[in-house]
């Protein structure tokens, strides 16, 4: 059954605030075997003009992926879990994400398309502080894969 | 940072504790990252590392050059293929950059390239990285 294309454009509400912890972006940083010091060490991080450690560039998918499920099991919308495989992400950044933030995403769908027999769901996710500063947009591309394929 | 800086190429070797690591860290638990039996019933040849994983691990030939990982500003991948991470000797990920442009407002576009026994994993993988702050 293909992905609803009326869906494009939805808004889906703010999710609970996330709070950034320097232990969660250590255990982050240790998990990509990254062993840079501005990641575990404040002063590391101060020294480079940062006002506490921050998380390393693809970090925001671990609060991202959280509110796009909101899409991806939202039952009207009809995506098959299991057959869902990630095709592209783009991370843009206002600042880096540091301990000490308190995130919120706030999720879009961008896009829905069909090719080669597969459904192709776009989201946009804006992450920004409980206080409404603008921190990253994440942008994910998922491929759920047709029958045939 | 000039257009054609090479950001050499540098081998980062994955094995199966990596993705039940990143899996914890990340909250990505989908079998098909550490559960051989369950990735060959879905059709995979073998366990696969996550995108998300590949996409951390091939970013750090940027962050290193940069010496700030804050520098980086924009970082776009497509997912080509999968990195299959056998249990006896994992996987070897290559990358390397290189300077692709420098825009006017100084902000330097990075190419990478990111292959495993020299097959693409990451297409149009592209960073946008501010230049070092003056001293």
């Amino acid at each position: 059954m293909p992905v609803d294309q009326s869906y494009i454009g939805r808004v889906y509400p703010p999710t609970p605030p996330y709070e950034v912890g320097r232990e969660k972006i250590r255990e982050f940083a240790d998990a990509i075997n990254d062993p840079n010091p501005v990641y575990r060490d404040r002063a590391a991080a101060e020294k480079l003009g940062h006002p506490d450690v921050i998380a390393p560039p693809t970090f925001a998918i671990v609060v991202t992926t959280r509110a796009g499920h909101q899409v991806i099991m939202d039952p009207d919308l009809g995506v098959d879990y299991s057959r869902v495989v990630h095709g592209e992400q783009r991370f843009v950044h206002t600042r880096p994400i540091r301990a000490g933030d308190s995130l919120q995403v706030v999720v879009t769908v961008e896009d829905i398309r069909v090719a080669a027999g597969n459904d192709i769901l776009t989201t946009r996710g804006e992450v920004h502080t409980v206080n409404g500063d603008p921190v990253c947009t994440a942008y994910s591309t998922i491929v759920v894969r047709g029958p045939g394929a | 940072m000039n257009v054609g800086d090479q950001l050499p190429a540098r081998d980062f070797p994955i094995n199966r504790a990596d993705l039940v690591r990143y899996a914890g860290a990340s909250g990505d638990f989908n079998p098909i990252h550490w559960n051989e039996r369950f990735a060959k019933s879905v059709g995979l040849p073998d366990v696969i590392a996550h995108g998300m994983f590949t996409m951390a691990t091939a970013i750090r030939v940027v962050t290193d050059w940069a010496g700030d990982p804050g520098a980086v500003v924009e970082y776009a991948v497509r997912f080509t293929r999968p990195v299959v991470v056998p249990d006896s000797d994992g996987a070897t990920l290559t990358v390397a950059g290189s300077v692709r442009a420098v825009r006017e407002d100084g902000l330097a576009e990075v190419d990478l390239t990111a292959t495993v026994d020299g097959q693409t994993v990451l297409a149009k993988a592209r960073a946008v990285v501010r230049p070092p702050r003056p001293a």
